[in-house]
């Protein structure tokens, strides 16, 4: 048996405890920015799952490891826009909390 | 492996470090409630995720881990977090208690399921690998195959970085 760096199934199931927690996370916050780090926790699923299967499975290792650097780029792009327009929520609404936005809210 | 018989189980102490690592900060951004030792747990968190990546043999994303996700998407967090001054008010206990069950559900309900389906399938091993995942064949083929990814992703990011500017600034000007 291999040792246990050396098993898909660890990373798997780390990939999958991130996943559930992200969502755990963004079920359960009440503010924006809560959520916002829940969603980098499911991002980082996303890419451990990635690197993952990369270092087990894909005959060319360089592909994951060139997919998951792009994942890391665009959520830096996501993190820098969505907290401008948090910011401009809290100039409007003195408030980041979800409840409080409710404008539309019927 | 080698020839020092203990080797593998020093190895396997710093993956289970690492592994401990990634899930105490976790579960650090998810339960605290104060918003700035959330972004500490998530900046611990990547910490952890960067020794994986380590595991996974490559020590090139395990350093851009800590230099993105630490240096600049926490930092950036907790610019917003000084800002927006965002802490979560006190709710009425019973809707608390309810969602939190609702929530747990979920993410137990996904966590089992990805486990079932990761340790009940038999993965595939490639015959052969086409190179050795190096920092020298990421950057080639970073300049060759995808290079027009590439360059769209920088340019994804310039427009992110002008439209963050523009969104922050109609916002100050207005008021």
């Amino acid at each position: 048996m291999n040792p246990i760096y050396d098993r898909l199934e660890i990373y798997l199931a780390a990939a999958a405890f991130l996943l559930a927690i992200g969502v755990f996370g963004l079920l359960r916050r009440r503010t924006l920015i809560g959520m916002l780090i829940s969603g980098e926790l499911i991002f980082s699923a996303a890419s451990l799952n990635f690197m993952a299967f990369n270092r087990f499975t894909a005959p060319d290792p360089v592909v994951g490891q060139v997919f998951v650097l792009f994942i890391m780029g665009l959520a830096a792009a996501e993190v820098a826009i969505a907290l401008s327009i948090i910011l401009a929520v809290y100039r409007n609404y003195r408030s980041v909390n979800t409840k409080d936005l409710s404008e539309l809210n019927g | 492996m080698s020839n020092f018989p203990a080797a593998i189980y020093i190895v396997s102490g710093i993956f289970i470090l690492c592994l401990g690592t990634l899930t105490t900060g976790a579960l650090i951004a998810v339960l605290s409630t104060r918003l700035i030792r959330s972004v500490c747990g998530l900046a611990i968190c990547c910490l952890g995720l960067a020794g994986m990546y380590y595991f996974l043999r490559s020590p090139f994303l395990a350093l851009m881990e800590i230099l993105i996700y630490i240096g600049a998407v926490c930092v950036t967090i907790v610019f917003a977090v000084m800002l927006a001054e965002p802490d979560e008010a006190a709710e009425s206990r019973q809707h608390g208690i309810l969602w939190g069950t609702v929530a747990i559900g979920v993410a137990a309900a996904i966590f089992w399921g990805l486990w079932q389906l990761g340790t009940r399938v038999t993965w595939a091993v490639p015959q052969f690998r086409a190179n050795s995942g190096s920092v020298e064949d990421i950057g080639k083929s970073l300049l060759t195959t995808y290079s027009l990814a590439f360059e769209m992703i920088s340019l994804a990011l310039l427009v992110a970085i002008l439209g963050a500017l523009a969104i922050a600034r109609t916002g100050r000007t207005k008021s």
